[in-house]
């Protein structure tokens, strides 16, 4: 997926001016979503609400404020550009969503069918409940046979219902000759439902209609949570596509016009902004800018482009407008063939056997193979099939994985939750679970352990004239590197020179006019500077004969320093892997007091250095955000992406940060190794449970009382368990 | 105990309007937006009459 807009989503795509004659983009019903993550109350609903609706040709706009997004329904001519600053005009950020990416509402249907389920499963388990309540507290004969006739009226229909889901599963696993967790479970349910129903003809003494349907209700509860954290995570991740509107400026008789990139063709001209993405792969045209090409590369240090250059998808562009003919679109971009590599090193991932699956192979015989033991050695025994198949019943009812249905989905929906709270995304189910076990980190550098961000590292070395010269220069200009100028100079209460005639050169730098001298500030060798070393440099000539460089280094993420150390005090193994240049890697690694470094690895050695410390047993998360990390990210054990990397690396990764802040990460490490902790106990209380109640009821003196209580007794410690992830810190 | 007669079926009606009293919200799509919801009733902006 490529883009017009700048990387960050900090920087609302709707800022980015469309020309005024622009033909609209026709969207298929004209329905606009904007995502409005500051909303947080009632009085921003109908502000933002009112002001949507009073605006012409929209029909309907309404907030739904657990999405923190606006759906409104509006005439074609209606732009989401134009809502974006009508919203931040009334103060709330507020950034375009692409609604084709947006299609939650499949997940959300699966969702809602199984909640249906667990209502109807609730109620009959509730009345067959009371019913069953009579009977164990002594009812007898007649009124007995009769409670027992309507619950199986309750239950069999509603089993039929709300069960279907484990049927389902069951039968799709049975099919190519595997056993899963939903075998036991139908197993159980049906066996019980059908024992009940000839006890109750037979007017026997116990029936399991409620264990059945109390099981079934537990069971979707698990389910339902599972589903609700996965569509929750689908839904951000989904999100985060969406903010990068695929548009691009086709020029069309020499004018810009605003176009989806998906009608772009081979041969077209294309122009791309500073500040923005380059949408296709192309040769340029016209024009001379420099180029960030760190997301494909690492390399900070932009690099000069004019007509000719062959440019990527996904690089930059920085200083002059740049216009491209197009020489690949679409899925034969540079960028979208990485990304097809990086999807068929997906495939790897799935060696991974989650807890639960494990706990199930282990289970799901054991409970088959000693159900018919109880049977066989009942029917041998007494020579009663109904006794033994009553039996039978009773075993695969009180073994049921109830608890372990419940185990795994609590632990997660409450551990996920914490960290979505502190922004971090959970895309992948069993992210957790591999999360826990990591004992090395590798990082990346560029946009990872830095914001991507230059900073001036020698701004003490200026004369107060330089200073004061190339603030003022630096503050017209919206290369980064003098933005980066600027900061610092308005940090350190510096006073800008006062300069006449102001001229910008794409490609090189800015001159201006002071007291009748000409001074400059750009790259080194327009002004005739040769910098030692091969820093990141700009040069500033403040007309006072000497030309002096600013050197640059990137500015380090939030809380990096600190994620570092604390990892190395938790025993974890860091690495810092950039394709950066070597001096800028070492003095960074020294910095943040990283021992193992290396620079200037390539794509595919990144991916091989993960691979080989796969080979030696190490448990690897990767954190990276450029497309050169893409093969890493899929390789190591489990990975983490920044929201601000490429679509592909965010793909790719288990995981996605969602702040500046990369804290969080060592935050989910630890509440991953807890969460593991309380699955591995929430298997360990089932198991003692299961100890308890198994030789009850193969020596058959389990009752249906004795059933319900073990299966709720321990669903419920299980749910209780799961949710002390969720408290503390 | 011929009060079961009526007990019964009453109960179990009174049951099943619950039920599909919650089947009719959930096809409403009365859970979509939880949060906002909640915090809709707040407002004043329809408290005479209701949305047109």
């Amino acid at each position: 997926m490529t883009l017009l807009a700048s990387s960050s989503p900090a920087v609302c795509p709707g800022c980015i001016a469309a020309p005024k004659d622009a033909v609209p983009t026709t969207l298929p019903d004209a329905r606009l979503i904007v995502s409005l993550p500051t909303i947080h109350c009632q009085a921003c609903i109908a502000k933002i609400e009112i002001a949507l609706n009073q605006y012409p040709g929209i029909t309907n706009a309404r907030v739904n404020l657990t999405q923190k997004r606006a759906l409104i329904d509006a005439a074609p001519e209606v732009k989401a550009s134009e809502l974006v600053s009508l919203l931040e005009a009334e103060g709330f950020e507020a950034h375009e969503l692409d609604p084709g990416v947006l299609n939650d509402t499949a997940t959300h249907a699966a969702g809602r069918d199984l909640l249906m389920r667990l209502a109807v499963a609730g109620f009959a388990s509730m009345n067959v409940m009371l019913l069953s309540v009579a009977v164990w507290s002594g009812a007898t004969d007649v009124t007995r046979d009769l409670f027992h006739w309507i619950s199986a009226a309750i239950a069999v229909p509603a089993i039929a219902f709300s069960a279907q889901p484990f049927f389902r599963n069951a039968w799709v696993a049975l099919r190519v000759g595997r056993l899963n967790m939903d075998v036991p479970i139908t197993l159980a349910i049906l066996l019980a439902v059908a024992t009940s129903l000839w006890e109750t003809m037979l007017s026997g003494h116990h029936a399991y209609f409620d264990a059945a349907l109390t099981l079934t209700f537990f069971l979707l509860a698990g389910r339902w949570l599972d589903a609700r954290a996965r569509s929750a995570a689908r839904s951000a991740a989904e999100e985060l596509t969406a903010l990068e509107v695929p548009r691009a400026f086709r020029v069309e008789a020499g004018e810009p016009v605003e176009v989806s990139v998906a009608n772009l063709k081979v041969g077209d001209l294309i122009l791309v902004r500073p500040g923005g993405r380059a949408p296709v792969d192309g040769v340029v045209a016209h024009g001379r800018s420099e180029v960030d090409r760190s997301m494909l590369t690492g390399e900070t240090r932009p690099e000069v482009y004019s007509v000719g250059h062959e440019i990527s998808a996904g690089e930059v562009n920085l200083t002059g407008p740049l216009t491209l003919r197009a020489t690949a679109v679409g899925q034969d971009t540079s960028l979208q063939r990485m990304a097809a590599l990086v999807a068929i090193a997906e495939s790897g991932r799935s060696r991974y056997t989650s807890l639960a699956d494990r706990a199930a192979k282990l289970y799901a015989p054991g409970v088959h193979i000693l159900s018919a033991l109880a049977f066989l050695g009942w029917l041998i025994w007494s020579g009663d099939l109904r006794v033994a198949l009553n039996i039978a019943a009773a075993v695969l009812i009180i073994t049921c994985p109830c608890a372990l249905g419940l185990a795994v989905p609590a632990v997660t929906t409450a551990a996920s939750g914490r960290l979505f709270g502190r922004g971090l995304l959970i895309k992948k189910a069993t992210a957790l679970e591999r999360l826990a076990e990591v004992d090395t980190v590798v990082f990346d550098k560029t946009g990872t352990l830095t914001t991507g961000k230059p900073r001036v590292s020698n701004w003490e070395e200026l004369t107060s004239l330089q200073r004061s010269v190339a603030y003022a220069l630096a503050k017209n200009s919206s290369h980064p590197l003098s933005r980066a100028v600027a900061r610092k100079a308005a940090s350190c209460g510096c006073q800008p020179a006062r300069l006449t005639g102001i001229v910008e050169k794409p490609g090189f730098g800015s001159q201006a006019v002071s007291d009748g001298k000409i001074v400059r500030l750009g790259r080194p060798d327009w002004i005739g500077a040769h910098p030692k070393g091969d820093e990141v440099c700009a040069t500033v000539d403040a007309g006072d004969g000497a030309i002096v460089n600013l050197v640059f280094e990137d500015d380090e993420r939030l809380g990096a320093p600190e994620v570092i150390s604390t990892l190395k005090d938790l025993g974890i193994h860091v690495v810092l892997l950039s394709g950066d240049r070597m001096s800028a890697v070492s003095k960074f690694a020294k910095q943040l007091k990283v021992e193992e470094w290396h620079a200037a690895m390539l794509p595919s050695a990144k991916a091989q250095f993960v691979d080989a410390l796969r080979g030696r047993g190490r448990r690897v998360l990767m954190v990276g955000d450029g497309l050169n990390d893409t093969a890493a990210l899929t390789t190591a054990h489990v990975s983490i992406s920044p929201a601000q990397a490429l679509d592909a690396a965010r793909a790719a990764s288990d995981m996605v940060l969602l702040g500046q802040d990369l804290s969080p990460v060592v935050e989910a490490i630890l509440v991953a190794r807890q969460a593991t902790k309380r699955i591995k106990e929430n298997f360990r209380i089932a198991t003692i449970y299961n100890i308890i109640a198994v030789p009850l009821a193969v020596a058959g003196l389990a009752t249906p009382l004795i059933a319900a209580v073990a299966m709720s007794m321990s669903s419920v410690t299980v749910s209780l368990n799961a949710l002390r992830v969720r408290g503390r810190g | 105990m011929n009060v079961l007669a009526f007990l019964i079926p009453i109960s179990l009606i009174l049951g099943g309007l619950g039920l599909v009293g919650f089947l009719y919200t959930l096809r409403a799509r009365q859970y979509e937006d939880l949060e906002g919801d909640s915090r809709r009733i707040l407002t004043k902006t329809w408290d005479d009459h209701p949305k047109p």
